[in-house]
């Protein structure tokens, strides 16, 4: 029983953090770390870094240009990431439709899609959430009709992150409408530029424009472009579910946002005195700390049965629900540290070109509307009540 | 990184299972608690010829020479057979005292005893007066031709009648709630002045409350470095907090297992009560606190022996403080997933419960902890942000 590192994984370790270290951009950084608004640019220049290094798709066969490396090893990567503050690998090209192209694709697909989500030169988002199919995904109903050598899709899908960014869209689409739900469903691929599609902005609470309205109205799709067989995309979409869990427990970034959140309420106020010497405040950032505690060796159990090779389970389930309460929990107290200055709402200052006069300190600018925002992390990626139903099923077996 | 039990880890948790569940059923321990001694004499003989008295006492005295880790083990496992026997008091507690603290001699002849099963202890620190700091000693050692003179009244002793020796900590010197002044002694209880009332606790154990007037004990009953007590009280009591993490983890597993159990005979509405998703939701998070529970007592398990005292007593008390709260949810929700059944004498449950409300307090409940988690913080806040925040501006 060891917690700290090996001596060879502290040694990759020093070596993935001296390579983020000098090439992670600093304005890039700076805009994570003080919660400023990252654009389409910023994330794809530090994908291309990532890229350049050959470390883009640590989780990817080596043959497709992975690198062979070790749960612990890519855990290394993504805490390194996200302690320097870099901007999180987005996950649809590298995390989602690149492993389900690897496992079930064509070799035209591979050969055409592989390389270019790689080196970020495709954007992809997700075309799976429509506005009756939510939780209950399965119960879709975009169309995929075949005619010759094409399908011509028609539906709308909702919540498609980023979508305004995207070349390319990977859907669930209905092609049969007999039988288990389930079935029938098929995986398409879709240039975003194909004509028909329209996407529509989605502005949430925070006033942030993340989300999008994707409408495909008689969309022609070439056959090539469907992943699998059809009517069995949903074993495309269960797959990955299951795959490259990791990292969904956030604690780097997590602890991270926690060292902020002491900085500001020990710049912050009460009764004169900093804001963390405040029992009643501390307190609460004190018992975060120790869940953060638990949920960190937690991950590393995780891991460490990743290492022996079992197969990632219904266990991310539960970093998914302690890892976003706490995420939560953090943008919460930085928003209550900061008092009235959360009030004011000028989302030109989340901006770190923005040459205006602040109102408070600047800091407090972007916490009420991330507190707004952090609400989504408890509901994506399956809300927290499914992923209590998967761990009561999987697991419990109740 | 490694999280797996070695070789003789697994060894140690097996053999241990087994033994427990074969002498430790839960009518066993009913009679057990019911007899007059509150524990049993047979147990604490099976317990010995097993070595597990042995665990984390070093080899040369007969010992496992065992960790944090494997103490953790040994605990688990008692927690959850709910074990009542003295384990805690002598084999960690006392066993730690003397290991980490004693004279050359008094290892040589006490920690064998320990392992052989012929000597029970009792660990004799708080006072009425006492919550749960460890700084506040007001029972009093002076020193009188050549004697020590033991004065003062210690509280909720566990296991206090059933010791051999008891390990008293009394102040020495300064004020009744320095840190410095702290000494600890062997008292015998049958010396002459000591004076016990022994009772039974909630959770089937027993405690006693002893008062000393005059006792006169040989300069020989002191344990360590006369008036600098208190490193060692604290770092025993922290291996007596990690073992405790592990007992209540022990217990929480059990719980946990009950009511699942529950949930899938138990029939209302003609299906199994474990079918509605309200009680599935519930169930949930009992297993989430129960697993995070495991993670904070390995992390206690692992940092009780560093050297860094401060690494050792933030995972300590963070882990206390966490399982405590982890402990009180997992113990109200499985009373109150087993229904009426969950509040009867004649579960389990019930049992595990009244257990578990024990450990959150014993040795400092979670407010205590949270105090010394946040003693442990470094007063400097290292600023995140790459450049400092802008001063304050009037509106625009």
């Amino acid at each position: 029983m060891d917690l700290n590192y090996t001596p060879q994984e502290q040694a990759f370790r020093d070596e993935v953090r001296a390579f983020v270290r000098s090439r992670l951009p600093h304005e890039i950084s700076r805009k994570v770390l003080e919660h400023k608004k990252l654009e389409k640019e910023d994330y794809v220049r530090w994908q291309k870094i990532l890229y350049e290094q050959g470390w883009i798709a640590p989780g990817w066969p080596v043959e497709y240009g992975g690198t062979g490396w070790n749960p612990v090893q890519k855990h290394i990567l993504e805490e390194e990431c996200a302690e320097a503050g870099a901007p999180p690998v987005i996950a649809f090209g590298i995390y989602m439709v690149g492993p389900v192209i690897i496992a079930f694709g064509s070799p035209w697909q591979k050969q055409q899609y592989l390389p270019r989500i790689l080196s970020s030169d495709d954007w992809w988002c997700q075309g799976y959430s429509e506005p009756g199919a939510g939780s209950d995904l399965a119960s879709l109903k975009t169309r995929a009709e075949r005619q010759g050598d094409h399908y011509i899709v028609n539906g709308q899908k909702t919540w498609t992150t980023l979508a305004q960014h995207a070349d390319m869209i990977f859907c669930l689409v209905r092609t049969s409408s007999t039988g288990k739900k389930q079935e029938g469903i098929s995986f398409l691929l879709i240039d975003m530029r194909t004509p028909g599609i329209t996407v529509r902005p989605i502005i949430t609470l925070d006033g942030g424009h993340e989300v999008n309205e994707v409408w495909l109205e008689n969309v022609k799709v070439p056959v090539q472009n469907l992943v699998g067989e059809e009517g069995r995309g949903w074993t495309c979409a269960k797959f990955l579910l299951s795959h490259e869990r990791s990292g969904i427990a956030g604690v780097a970034r997590s602890k991270r946002e926690l060292r902020l959140l002491k900085y500001i309420a020990s710049e912050e106020k009460k009764n004169g005195r900093p804001l963390l010497q405040d029992s009643r405040f501390r307190d609460k950032v004190a018992r975060v700390e120790i869940d953060l505690m638990a949920l960190e060796i937690t991950n590393l159990r995780v891991l460490a049965a990743d290492l022996e090779g079992r197969p990632p389970g219904p266990e991310a389930s539960i970093l998914k629900i302690k890892g976003t309460e706490i995420q939560q929990s953090l943008t919460e107290l930085m928003m209550e540290a900061v008092g009235n200055y959360a009030l004011p709402y000028l989302p030109a200052a989340w901006s770190n070109h923005w040459l205006g006069e602040r109102v408070g300190p600047e800091y407090a600018a972007p916490l009420a509307a991330r507190y707004f925002n952090y609400r989504k992390v408890s509901i994506y990626g399956g809300s927290n009540e499914i992923q209590r139903n998967i761990i009561s099923q999987m697991i419990l077996g109740l | 990184m490694d999280f797996s039990y070695t070789e003789e880890q697994l060894l140690l948790k097996d053999s241990v299972d087994k033994f427990l569940a074969k002498n430790y059923s839960f009518e066993q321990r009913r009679e057990i608690i019911e007899a007059r001694e509150g524990y049993s004499p047979l147990a604490w003989e099976g317990f010995a010829s097993l070595g597990l008295l042995g665990v984390p006492i070093p080899e040369e005295f007969g010992g496992f020479g065992g960790h944090g880790v494997d103490t953790m083990i040994v605990m688990e496992a008692l927690g959850r057979a709910l074990v009542v026997e003295p384990y805690l008091s002598t084999v960690v507690l006392a066993g730690g005292a003397i290991t980490l603290g004693g004279s050359d001699a008094q290892r040589k002849i006490l920690l064998p005893r320990i392992v052989d099963g012929s000597m029970k202890f009792a660990f004799a620190h708080t006072e009425p007066g006492t919550r749960f700091e460890l700084n506040r000693v007001e029972t009093t050692a002076r020193q009188e031709g050549g004697m020590w003179v033991i004065n003062g009244q210690k509280s909720v002793v566990l296991h206090g009648a059933a010791a051999d020796l008891l390990v008293v900590s009394a102040r020495t010197s300064g004020a009744p709630d320095s840190p410095q002044g702290i000494t600890l002694f062997f008292v015998n209880p049958s010396e002459e002045g000591v004076v016990g009332r022994d009772y039974p606790t909630y959770d089937g154990m027993r405690a006693a409350e002893v008062t000393f007037q005059n006792v006169t004990i040989s300069p020989e009953s002191v344990i360590g470095v006369l008036d600098n007590g208190f490193a060692l009280l604290e770092a025993v009591v922290d291996r007596g907090i990690a073992a405790l993490c592990a007992e209540a983890v022990g217990c929480m597993g059990a719980m946990h297992a009950a009511t699942l159990e529950y949930l899938k005979t138990r029939e209302q509405f003609g299906v199994p009560i474990g079918k509605f998703q309200a009680l599935q939701h519930r169930m949930v998070d009992m297993l989430i606190q129960y697993e995070q529970a495991k993670s904070m007592a390995l992390l206690a398990a692992v940092h009780v022996d560093s050297p860094d005292a401060r690494e050792r007593r933030r995972s300590v008390s963070a882990a206390k403080e966490f399982i405590g709260r982890a402990g009180r949810f997992v113990g109200q929700q499985a009373i109150q997933l087993h229904g009426g059944m969950g509040v009867t004498d004649e579960l389990s449950v019930g049992h595990y419960f009244k257990r578990l409300t024990a450990l959150d307090t014993t040795f400092g409940d979670g407010d205590q902890h949270l105090d010394r988690f946040l003693d442990q913080e470094s007063a400097k806040v290292e600023a995140p942000l790459l450049k400092p925040a802008k001063k304050w501006k009037q509106l625009v």
